[in-house]
């Protein structure tokens, strides 16, 4: 039995639940017909889907021509994305493995889906280097594969190559790890379902039977990869931050970038886990599971994360200032001040001054105010990465090549088009599969389940009144 | 497991399980296998369950990815065709550090959840048999192992389940 848990905490499951109910409850959304709400988002999400599969064939077919990159602008809207979806999908890790090894009980809510979001996102992210390559037949020139070509090797120098080792490590690590997590709960769906649905979950479900060993095989799995993902997810970042910072670029050769670009991942991976619970707790009714002492809790980590984000933006400047280095001084007063001013600006409100409200217990906990406030992380944290990518490379050492940056109706139709499968993916993911892991929310209700917590204040008071240590 | 005949008995709380277990334990009957719905912690040691060696696989696997991606990237970097990058030398170890970590943390993932799926006996499209469609939801079961046409084990492990208060004791050929 896992210890008591202090009475001061919130209790993580409302509404008096047994182990039954929980199946029942989170088993729901997948054993009903899907309702009106479903269908018509997964019609939209489907049409984006569209739009990317017509804009990416547009690419391949007219060529990198179709954008408007150009010689002084190499990294446009397609890296800008890459590094969006990227850090998007560093929430989910952060919540089902650092977590895990904080012993983060609340993590048992949301890690389902926030990690499901993560693959989804890396498998966006992952789109945008393979099409900005121009020739996506070649692609798999960035793999060291024995070759008629000397055998010449590629560059392993090269943080781009890094990249390319650290995405398909993340996604495939990433993938057993939620999965691993899912097929205990497969087989709760399996036990229920009848007929076809049977053989499909008992397919999925790898024939789980719930015996003593397999479970504690299966902690013990858990633990180790949780202690892997976690060193993993901030190496992912940090690697995509040497991107820039192992340039010569002036405001990209910055050694804050690391930790700055993983905090600013966090920042904006929260907020798109807050999006997407807040629909699904409302839509799949799963109020009592995600609460909102849930949402308080991520909100703080956005709140966290968002200052330290702000204080990375301060340092940059200052630094800049007092380096002395008149080409660092110019990019950062070209960022601030220069033609992409607004694109700062959204930057700076929506990351380093709108978190602020999160001070207050109330706004943390107000459910339409993290909606807006989460929508507003995901456009800054955007604008952040065109600011860093955009903006950096309009103004480069030659004046005589300065030059402005517009994407074209191809570029904002990937972009577009990426969201769309980032949906289609999710919303095949809530039909198909227990969004919040019944396992690890049964295992937490004894401490954490509303009815057992005024128990356990008893049970303290009464231990500490007879001078017991509990 | 072919055509093991096994009674079983299920409990409605982790903790009527634990104390039956310990029941069985002080009887001296042989458990044959606990299937609960999520872990229950104190279980291992009642049933002399060993902790799982799984971590040690990993670092196994680990080092084999370590050994693998910086023993390639120095073979076809210094060895094999020697060039110099952005004026490093032809061994350049830091930057060897981002990939081989990499392939450890990848090996060492991928071997743990091939070896975890095999010594289970899981895997795509196996299925094991199961006693009750409730011990994934909300249910507790001890299972023995029971002969064939044997009445006299079978009236004991009934009399056990009676008295640590099982909700259904049944038995299934599996």
């Amino acid at each position: 039995m896992s210890a008591i848990t202090s009475p001061i905490r919130e209790p993580l499951i409302k509404g008096n639940k047994n182990y039954h109910q929980i199946t029942e409850d989170i088993c729901a959304p997948t054993e009903r017909a899907p309702s009106v709400t479903w269908v018509l988002a997964f019609m939209v999400s489907v049409g984006f889907l569209a739009l990317f599969a017509f804009t990416v064939a547009w690419t391949i077919w007219i060529g990198i021509g179709s954008w408007n990159l150009n010689r002084t602008i190499g990294w446009g809207w397609d890296i800008t994305n890459f590094v969006w979806w990227v850090g998007i999908g560093h929430a989910g890790t952060l919540i089902s493995a650092i977590l895990l090894l904080f012993r983060q009980k609340w993590r048992t809510g949301v890690n389902r889906a926030a990690e499901a979001m993560t693959i989804f996102a890396v498998m966006c992210a992952g789109q945008f280097p393979l099409i900005h390559m121009g020739r996506i037949w070649l692609a798999f020139f960035i793999f060291p594969y024995p070759n008629t070509r000397g055998p010449l090797w590629v560059n392993f120098n090269s943080p781009l190559l890094w990249d390319v080792f650290a995405i398909s490590t993340y996604f495939t690590v990433s993938l057993l790890f939620w999965y691993t997590g899912l097929v205990p709960d497969f087989a709760t769906v399996r036990d229920r379902a009848k007929g076809l649905r049977k053989k499909l979950y008992n397919v999925l479900s790898f024939g789980w039977t719930g015996s003593a060993k397999h479970w504690q095989r299966w902690e013990s799995l858990s633990l180790v990869l949780a202690g892997l993902a976690t060193p993993l997810v901030l190496s992912v970042h940090t690697i995509v931050s040497f991107d820039f910072a192992t340039s010569v670029v002036p405001g990209w050769h910055t050694t804050i970038f690391p930790p700055y670009f993983v905090a600013g991942a966090i920042f904006s991976g929260f907020a798109m886990v807050q999006t997407l619970m807040l629909m699904v707790r409302k839509v799949l009714n799963l109020k009592d599971y995600i609460t909102i002492g849930h949402i308080e809790s991520m909100n703080k980590v956005i709140l966290l994360t968002g200052t330290i984000v702000g204080v990375a933006y301060l340092t940059e400047l200052f630094i800049a200032w007092y380096s002395g280095y008149v080409y660092e001084q110019f990019a950062f007063y070209n960022r601030a001040l220069g033609p992409y001013w607004w694109a700062y600006f959204a930057m700076m409100t929506c990351n380093l001054v709108s978190p602020q409200i999160f001070w207050f217990r109330k706004m943390r906990r107000n459910v339409f105010v993290t909606f807006v406030m989460s929508i507003f992380v995901n456009i800054g944290m955007w604008f952040e990465r065109f600011v860093i990518i955009a903006t950096t490379l309009a103004r480069d050492y030659l004046p005589s090549s300065w030059s402005y940056y517009v994407p074209t109706w191809v570029e904002v139709g990937i972009f577009l088009g990426t969201l769309g499968l980032f949906f289609t993916l999710f919303l095949i993911f809530v039909r198909v599969a227990p969004v919040v892991a019944i396992a690890e929310v049964k295992s937490i209700l004894k401490t954490n389940g509303d009815q057992f917590v005024e128990g356990n204040r008893q049970y303290i008071e009464e231990k500490q009144f007879s001078g017991e240590k509990v | 497991m072919a055509n093991q005949r096994v009674i079983f008995g299920l409990y409605d709380d982790e903790t009527d399980l634990l104390s039956a277990v310990k029941h069985a334990r002080n009887e001296h009957l042989n458990i044959m296998d606990v299937f609960t719905p999520f872990p229950v912690h104190g279980l291992d040691p009642l049933l002399d369950l060993k902790e799982s060696r799984l971590h040690i696989i990993g670092f196994i696997f680990g080092l084999i990815g370590t050994i693998t991606a910086f023993g390639f990237m120095t073979w076809a970097l210094a060895s094999n065709w020697p060039i110099i990058y952005g004026g490093k030398p032809y061994w350049p170890v830091p930057s060897f550090i981002p990939i081989t970590f990499e392939l450890t943390v990848l090996f060492a993932s991928i071997g743990m959840v091939v070896t975890f799926y095999t010594v289970c006996g899981m895997g795509p499209g196996i299925s094991n048999p199961t006693l009750h469609d409730r011990i994934t939801d909300d249910k507790f079961c001890v299972a023995f192992k029971l002969g064939e046409e044997d009445d006299s084990d079978k009236n004991k492990y009934e009399k056990y389940f009676e008295a640590t208060g099982a909700s259904l004791v049944d038995v299934k050929t599996i």
